[in-house]
């Protein structure tokens, strides 16, 4: 077995360099999404790498090549050195994106930000609280993202919404989207959950039915037909609704680099779940050895680790097998064909899981079998 | 704002962009909302010149200059449509 690995890693092919850096500056968060993708053991994540390791971080990255950079979280609005990072972000050549909730920006805030060089701020309606009026009734979480989107438009960003859909708000897409429209959003990301973190946990509840994705899509190319350039509409289908994977990363450590808050070097932000590796740490190593010869980034490099069906697959080369991380959480072994694809032999964990869906949804299990969602704490 | 591009246009980089050398690509590249285009030589050329203050008819000239060639007015008034029509540059008079 390691022997293998070691093989694999041996003929990994040498990438080009980690384009996309995202930092995720802390997992420290004021909401508690239902769907969050952050660990959840996060009582066992080290401490938090402190200003000037960050700042290393970024001066190695950049020489390594990186170019796009992300900051996230958790909310990258806890820590009070977010205005310090972008500015050296900036000077040495990253092009700022930051990735944000909203709590915790102010004027003062943002002014600081855009004169520190930030050049783009996604703004993420992923909070929706306990009560899932409070997301969709315009009360405190609307009255939030509209303040922030007002900021957002007055220091004269684009207008980016990203909005997590699942099924207790995937049938309100159209008072979604008249919302976005209300803040004057650009870009309106619709982006369906996706099964890792606390949202693997809560699946059962998250997972929408089939009736509700094509009813939401209905309602989305109606509006984007109505709204047509001034607000434009992207819709991701969960894929566990195709018959063929993503191609996850264009393939682990091809261009994606993520710096956990502790500094650990992950090639996905969900990959710290995937067993057998050691994902090293930039209080270690610098970033040009983690990137090129960790044997974590190497092990999923190139075709060599695939197996049956992916390694004599026609296709293996426009989705890379799929997510090593839903391979792993869905048929416990990584190496696997990710289960959305129909060649898996696992496929038929993808179908229970929608056909689990169709069933609570339409209420006729009685519901005793679905767990409560479980919230981050 | 958008228009025809003509001689007396003074293209300019969009707030949005970030054009700038990569020398571990070994190229311009062109950076905007998670995205990144490389670019060839000549449009690194060009786009390099569109700084909202420089003529068309100057940026022309100047290429030619640089490159000890004539004609090269269509070429680069072709490349410069593309680039208004993906939103990269913005056009004054
Ligand atoms: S998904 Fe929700 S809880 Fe998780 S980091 Fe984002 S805003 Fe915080
Ligand atoms: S068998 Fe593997 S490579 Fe082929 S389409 Fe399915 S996931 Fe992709």
């Amino acid at each position: 077995m390691n022997g293998a690995r070691e093989e694999a890693a041996a003929h990994a092919p040498r990438p080009g360099p980690p384009l996309w850096l995202l930092l995720e500056l802390t997992y420290r968060c004021p909401l508690h999404c239902a769907f969050c993708y952050n660990p959840t053991d996060l009582g066992s994540i080290g401490e938090e790498l402190s200003t000037d390791e960050w700042l290393r971080v970024l001066a190695q990255a950049r020489s390594a090549g990186a170019v796009q950079l992300g900051l996230s979280g958790g909310e990258p609005l806890v820590r009070k050195d977010l205005e310090a990072i972008v500015a050296e972000a900036h000077r040495i050549g990253f092009y700022t994106n930051l990735i944000t909730s909203g709590v915790g920006m102010s004027e003062s805030r943002i002014a600081a930000l855009k004169e520190a060089g930030l050049v783009h701020i996604q703004l993420s309606f992923q909070d929706s609280t306990r009560a899932m009026n409070d997301f969709l009734s315009s009360t405190r979480t609307f009255e939030l993202k509209a303040r922030v989107a007002a900021l957002i438009r007055k220091y004269r960003y684009p207008m980016v919404l990203n909005v997590v859909l699942h099924r207790l708000n995937i049938d309100h897409v159209e008072q979604i989207l008249g919302m976005a429209e209300q803040m004057g959003a650009e870009y309106v990301e619709l982006a369906n959950a996706q099964y890792y973190g606390w949202a693997w946990l809560n699946r059962a509840q998250l997972l929408p039915s089939r009736a509700q994705l094509r009813q939401a899509e209905e309602v989305t190319m109606r509006f984007r037909a109505r709204v047509d350039e001034r607000m434009r509409i992207f819709f991701v289908v969960p894929d566990y609704f195709e018959t063929r994977p993503k191609p996850c990363m264009n393939g682990l450590g091809s261009v994606f680099l993520a710096i956990a808050p502790d500094g650990t070097a992950l090639p996905c932000h969900a990959a710290r779940m995937l067993p057998g590796l050691s994902f090293p740490n930039v209080r270690q190593s610098d970033i040009g050895s983690i990137w090129y010869d960790s044997p974590a980034f190497n092990r999923y490099r190139g075709e060599g680790w695939m197996k049956d069906p992916c390694r004599s697959c026609a296709e293996r080369s426009m989705d890379f097998g799929g997510c090593r991380c839903q391979a792993y959480l869905l048929t416990g072994e990584a190496e696997n064909a990710d289960p959305v694809c129909q060649r898996s032999a696992h496929h038929h964990l993808v179908r229970q899981a929608v056909e689990q869906a169709e069933r609570t949804a339409s209420g006729s299990t009685g519901d005793t079998e679905s767990p409560e969602l479980i919230f981050r704490n | 704002m958008m228009g025809e591009v003509s001689s007396a246009s003074r293209p300019s980089i969009r707030e949005r962009f970030r054009l700038q050398w990569e020398p571990v690509q070994a190229a311009h590249v062109l950076l905007y909302p998670e995205g990144m285009v490389k670019l060839n030589q000549s449009a690194a050329a060009i786009l390099t010149r569109c700084d909202g203050a420089t003529t068309v008819a100057d940026i022309v000239a100047d290429l030619e200059r640089t490159c000890s060639a004539t004609g090269l007015g269509p070429e680069v008034c072709a490349f410069l449509e593309h680039a208004v029509r993906q939103m990269w540059l913005e056009l004054r008079e």
